[in-house]
Order: structure tokens, then sequence, then C-alpha cells
């Protein structure tokens, strides 16, 4: 370990040159160790989601029918369950012990955890790989995979509840210590709706895998239609761990890239406190057009408390970017409506990552899922490929985005190690986030003709009847295997610049970052975090709406989109069979 | 005082929100609030509505009462034999009638005959994993769930070929399983435009 560290107090550190953080020797493993298991899921992952890609695109057909539902699978756990939470369980180390200057509460109890999400996620590798789980990743009972399958799920699960329990017990730890002073910063904040989601979720886990493992040994039944609510708490709820994850993460970038300030702490904390209290209620999102619930029950669900989680998606909407221009202008970029965004560091991996993230997780992921989200209008959407069109906006260009984006920063300033490849790691963002950009309007316009999710054939070759869809959906299934294959080669070009970084790269000296400029990102050269000036005066505008007027026409066009989108979504319905 | 997302908030941080905040929070919240309304007053005023009418039951009941639909509306040949397609029987239900689809791995049972304008009460049900409903070419979903029978009142609004797509994976055959409705216009009238299905 580079930087002062040493043993002082009952635990070996150093501090971070950068910050003036004192970062536990432990801490760092622990992060590593999460990050490195999580790139493996995303190799793993991407690889699947390149042979799904080469077999949807009907002109090439690359699987037969068995691989491609057993690839899917692989796809959708590595992905969805693996990389995104050994990725969440990093940043919840970061966000507890290093940024509130403490050390890590229970050492022993936090690799345990880390064991067990390894051995769960072996076994469920192991299964799946030798065909003894074909049952995709929502595993829908009465499909039935071999019992390690569940087991495995189930120890993975326990595995990250420790892990969370541990950063719960980090925040009265560092409070008890006195590592901090003041509120915990925003970020931790998010870190904490993060991992108080997932407890709900885990225990949602829990509830579901262990009685669906007992019904997969013949010791007791589980109901299909209870099985979809139960799982669907687990299934859609790990989702808003992202998105209070991801948002989290939008405010670290948005101060390591370009200074940005929390322009109401209150707001943030609030819009926060709405996710903990109405996302969970997401389950219903699944359950729309299923006969086991009613129209007061799935109305009341999946609006989330009438709309209170997305209220606060759409805060953050407006905050994160807010912080950005209130940043950019504090530190002298006043010109006009978006000179903010004229002079911003387009080329650091970090702040580009974050613009994607955020733009296309709102525009695209988020509009499209609200509006599938409602009861109704889900009647033409339900399973259709309208689903992952949506639904990759959000993990992946949105998630799996922003998570790329702050690697930039936590690779120089936790591993201590410059950039490798750097020039490929500042287009990534624009490869990343572009190609999935394509790929889910290409998949979300497909689904719009009634194209099938996960379906081997779409041209339905040997069937008893003809369906023959518009040569349109020809068209666009080739670009979303286009796109798709752009966001892999951006995701290749992610694991190959981290890997290479993290074993090979070569050591960042402390104070000495002016040297690396062409090997590290922008932020940590001009570190415009320092620079905001510590008042509370306000930048001046030249408008009257406020001092961020750049942001409010970037909601307003959102807004319009939105609104557009929305009922646009209604006329398309009401030109369906009359149906009730 | 300024400060970012990663830095402790310091002393009294309860402050009153920016006016542009104020601003797009309750234009927001309004949004919000009419997304909600959208829900229910479709519900009153909109002809699509996945209400239906919801029971349990066991999968060999729902196979009975399927058979005991193609016995009674059943199409028959010159000799009265039960007409088949594909090894599915061929049904008629005159209009207002309670039909039976059930999906079973990798097949809809039974072909439908149905009328335009005309409402049936279509009972979905699966004889053993869930499948799913999806109707080819106008993209209307539905969930069929083993256990569960799904009663929807649709009224058919046109006419001719129309194919049920499984779009719930189902297995191996689950790419195969393709069912088939025609709809032919026997010159009943349009349902009203409002609440139609009700």
């Amino acid at each position: 370990m580079t930087g002062d560290g040493g043993v002082v107090g009952r635990w070996a550190h150093r501090i971070c040159p950068t910050t003036g953080l004192k970062v536990h020797t432990q801490a760092d493993r622990l992060i590593r160790a999460h990050a490195v298991v999580a790139t493996v899921s995303l190799l793993i992952g991407g690889i699947a989601a390149i042979l799904v890609l080469l077999t949807r695109w009907q002109a090439v057909h690359l699987l037969d029918a068995v691989w491609f539902y057993r690839i899917l699978t692989v796809h959708g756990m590595n992905m969805l369950i693996f990389f995104i939470i050994f990725f969440e369980m990093a940043i919840l180390i970061f966000a507890g012990p290093v940024l509130l200057n403490c050390r890590v509460p229970a050492v022993k109890t936090t690799w345990a955890g880390f064991g067990l999400m390894v051995v769960g996620m072996l076994m469920v590798e192991w299964m799946m790989w030798t065909g003894q789980a074909d049952v995709l990743f929502t595993s829908y009972v009465p499909l039935r995979a071999e019992p390690p399958f569940y087991l495995g799920v189930i120890l993975f699960a326990v595995g990250a509840l420790i892990t969370t329990a541990v950063f719960m017990a980090t925040l009265v730890v560092a409070k008890r210590e006195k590592t901090y002073e003041g509120s915990v910063p925003l970020v931790t904040y998010g870190g904490i709706t993060a991992a108080i989601i997932a407890i709900i979720t885990l225990v949602h886990g829990a509830a579901i895998y262990i009685p669906t493992f007992l019904w997969s040994i013949g010791v007791m039944n589980v109901d299909p239609q209870i099985y979809r609510l139960v799982w669907w708490g687990l299934g859609h709820s790990s989702q808003q761990i992202n998105v209070a994850a991801m948002v989290a993460v939008w405010y670290m970038l948005g101060g390591l890239t370009v200074g940005a300030v929390v322009l109401n702490e209150k707001v943030s904390r609030t819009a926060f406190v709405l996710y903990i209290g109405f996302i969970s209620m997401a389950s219903a999102h699944h359950l729309l057009v299923d006969p086991g619930f009613g129209p007061a029950w799935k109305i009341w669900n999946t609006s989330y408390f009438m709309y209170m989680a997305v209220l606060a998606s759409m805060v953050h909407g407006f905050t994160v970017p807010a912080g950005m221009e209130m940043g950019m202008r504090l530190r002298g970029f006043t010109q006009g409506l978006f000179g903010w965004l004229r002079k911003a560091p387009w080329g650091d991996p970090g702040f580009s990552a974050l613009v994607f993230s955020v733009t296309v997780f709102g525009f695209v992921g988020g509009i499209t899922g609200v509006t599938f989200g409602t009861e109704q209008i889900n009647i033409i959407a339900h399973n259709t490929l309208r689903i992952p069109g949506h639904f990759h906006a959000t993990v992946v260009s949105g998630t799996a985005m922003a998570f790329m984006g702050v690697t930039y920063y936590v690779i120089p300033l936790i591993f201590r190690k410059r950039i490798a490849f750097f020039k490929l790691a500042k287009i990534q963002p624009y490869l990343f986030a572009g190609g999935m950009l394509v790929f889910s309007m290409a998949m979300t316009f497909a689904g719009t003709f009634g194209v099938p999710r996960r379906h081997w054939d779409v041209t339905f070759q040997g069937a008893a009847y003809t369906v023959e869809y518009s040569p349109a959906v020809d068209l666009l299934l080739a670009i979303t295997a286009i796109g798709g294959l752009i966001a892999a080669l951006g995701g290749g070009i992610y694991i190959l610049v981290t890997v290479v970084s993290v074993f090979f790269g070569k050591p960042l000296p402390a104070g000495r970052e002016a040297e690396f400029a062409d090997s590290i990102p922008q932020g940590l050269l001009s570190q415009p975090w320092a620079q905001i000036p510590k008042t509370e005066e306000e930048p001046e505008s030249p408008w009257k709406i406020g001092p961020v007027p750049g942001t409010m026409v970037l909601v307003f066009i959102f807004l319009a989109a939105f609104i557009t989108y929305y009922f646009a979504n209604w006329k398309l319905l009401s030109f369906a069979w009359k149906v009730g | 005082m300024h400060h970012t997302g990663f830095e402790s908030a310091q002393g009294v941080w309860w402050k009153p929100a920016h006016k542009s905040e104020k601003i797009w929070v309750a234009i927001a919240f309004a949004w919000c609030m009419v997304l909600f309304a959208m829900m229910p007053l479709w519900h009153l005023r909109g002809g699509q509505n996945p209400s239906g009418i919801r029971a349990r039951v066991e999968p060999v009941a729902f196979q009975d009462r399927v058979n005991e639909f193609v016995a009674e509306y059943g199409v028959t040949d010159a000799n009265g034999s039960q007409v088949l397609e594909n090894g599915i029987p061929v049904v008629q239900p005159p209009p207002g009638s309670d039909v039976y689809m059930m999906g079973r791995m990798w097949a809809w049972t039974p072909v439908l005959f149905l009328e335009k304008n005309a409402q049936y009460t279509l009972h979905l049900s699966s004889f053993d994993v869930n499948h799913g409903f999806n109707l080819y070419p106008f993209n209307v979903n539905f969930q069929v769930v083993p256990g569960y029978d799904y009663g929807l009142r649709v009224t058919p609004t046109q006419e001719g070929e129309f194919r049920i797509v499984c779009n719930e994976f189902c297995g191996i055959g689950h790419h195969l399983m393709i069912g088939r409705i025609f709809v032919e216009d026997t010159g009943l009238p349009a349902p009203g435009s409002e609440g139609g299905a009700q």
C-alpha cells in the first residue's frame, strides 16, 4: 500500500493522498475482492449476452433452442444477481467505512459473507452450465431446477445480507467513534437507502427460495401465483437496490468530475426516503395481467403508493444535473444556458458515463418503465420485447454505466493504479451507453409489434400455425443485435481496462497525479470539488428561473417526452380488442 | 455552505429549497397524480382492463371444463364427429358464452371460431407450467397461471385470422406453442366506444 499508512488506534490503514480519508487496509482488500468477482460475473454474463444476441438476430440464429434458454439463464443470473450485487457490496464497503473515515467493524464476518456469496454463485453456475437449471432467471414454479440451484441462491442471499448488516454496523461504529462530523454524506445516505432496500429484497429472496428449495426436494408445495408475487419482491426490488446505489453514484461522480454541489440536502434525502417507503411495491409491475390479483391491489401497488417512488426519481433527475450546473457555475462557467455543459470534461470517462447514465436511465428506462407499469397499458407490453427493452436502459445503460464510470475513479483512488489503455477508457462510455441506447430503443419498438421476449425463434419454424411479423421486425432485431454488440465491445473494453489496470497496472505515486495526466481521469487532476467556494453565495444567473436555468430547460424537455410517450400508449391501447 | 455529495453535511441542513427545486417538485407531483388518476379513470371509461373474473381452479378440473366446452360447442363434420385441426378440436361457441382455453406444453386447446363484436368470457388457465397469452397480430397479453382461472370478458373488434403466441418460457418447445382464433364478421353492431367491455 502506498500513502502514509500505519496502525493508529487498533486498525491498519493508509491515508488517501487525494482526499485525506483514512482507509482501512481491510476495506481496500474487501472492495478489491468484491470488485474482482463482480468483474468475472460481468465477463461470463457478457459472453452470454453476445450468444443470446446472435441467436435472436434471426439472420444469424447461432444457438440451438436448448442452449439458447440455458445461456439466457446464465446471462440473467450473472448480470442481474452476481455482477450487480457483488458490485453493490463493494459500494457499501466504500460508502460506509471509506467515506465515513472508519474501520470495517467485523472483518472476519464480512469475509464470511463474501465467501458464502462466492460459494452460492459457484453452485448456481455449476447447475446452469450442466443443464440442471434451464428455468431462466425467474425460475417460475412449477418449472423445476435441481435443488443445488435454489440452495446456491439462498447461500448467496445470506452472504449479501451479512455484508449489508456489517455496513449497518459501520454506521453505528462510525457515529460512536466520531470518525466524521455533522451528518453522513449524501452518497452514504444513498448507500444506506440501497442497504435498507437490499435487506427487504434479500428477505424476499429467502422467503421464496427456501420454500422453493423444499419443493424441489419434494417436501412441500409452492403455489405458482404466490411464487410470482414473492419472487418479484426479490426480482424487481433488487433492481431498486440498483436505483438507489446508482443515484448515490451519480452524486459521487458529479462531485468528482465537475464539483457538483448538493443543492439542498433536505430535498435529496427526502427523495431517498421515498424510495425506502414505496419502491418495494414494484413487484406488482410483473403481475398486472395475472389472474391472482384484483384492480385495486394492482393500481395501488404498481403506482408505488400514488407514484411516490417515481416522484423520487424525478427529483433526483433534477437535483443531480442541477448540482452539476451549480457546481460548474460556481467555478465560473456561467455562459448562457448550457455553457456549463459545453465546457464540461467530456473526455473524462467518469463524466461521460454519468451523463449517459442519467439521460438514458431517465429518458428511455424511466419513461418506458412507468408507462408499461400502468395497469392497463401493461396489456400491450407484458412479456413482449418492450420489457427487456425497458430494463436494459435502466440496468445496463443506467446502473452498470454509472458503476463503470465510478470504477475509473476507484482504480486510482482505492487501488492506487493508473488506468491502462486510457484512450480506450475515454471512448468506453460512448460505445457502451450508445450501443445500449440503440439496443433498447430498437428492442422496445420490436416489442410494440408483439414480438415475445425470451423466445428462441420468432419465425416459428415447424410450429402448427404460421406467424409472420412485419418486415420492420427483422430490421429492428438486426439493429438490436448490432447495438448490443457495440455495447458488448464497450463492456469488453471495460473489463480489459480494469483487469489490466488492477493486476498489471503501473502504480500512481501520491502527489504526482499531474505527471500522469494521460492515464488518470481529469477530475483527479483538476480536483473540481476542492475549488467550490465554501460560502452560501449563489452564482449569478442571467435568467429569472433561478440559479440552474439549463437544468430547468432539460427537465421540461424530459417531461414533454414523458407525457407524449405515456398518452401515445393509451391511444395504442384503445385500438386493442375490448377486454375487461 | 456549498459542498459535494461525498462530504459530510455540516450543521443544520434542513433549509428551504430553491425556488426552481420547488417548482419542479410541484410539477412532478402533479404529473404523478395524473399518472395515478388515469388507471381508475380507464376502468370507468376505457375499454381495455385486465380485471376479469378470477378464481382458483385445479388443473384437472379446468381440463374437464375445457372438455365439456368442446363437447357442447364443438364443430362437427357431416358424420357428426369432432373436427380437429393439428389434433386440436375446433369450437364455435355462441355469442355471450363462457369460452375455455387451456395452455399445455406446447399447445393451446381448443381452436376458437368467434363472431366480431360479440362478447365472450374467455377463461384462461394452464395444465402444467406458466404460459403467456399473446394475441397476434394485435398484441394483447395475459399471464396464464396453473391453478388459476382468469375469466376475461373479451369482445373481438376485428375480424380475420388470429394466433395465440405463448410468450412465457414453458420449456424446450416454447417457440412451437401457437394457437388459433378465427373471427368472423356476422354483422353484429360495434360495441359503444365507452365502457364496451364492462
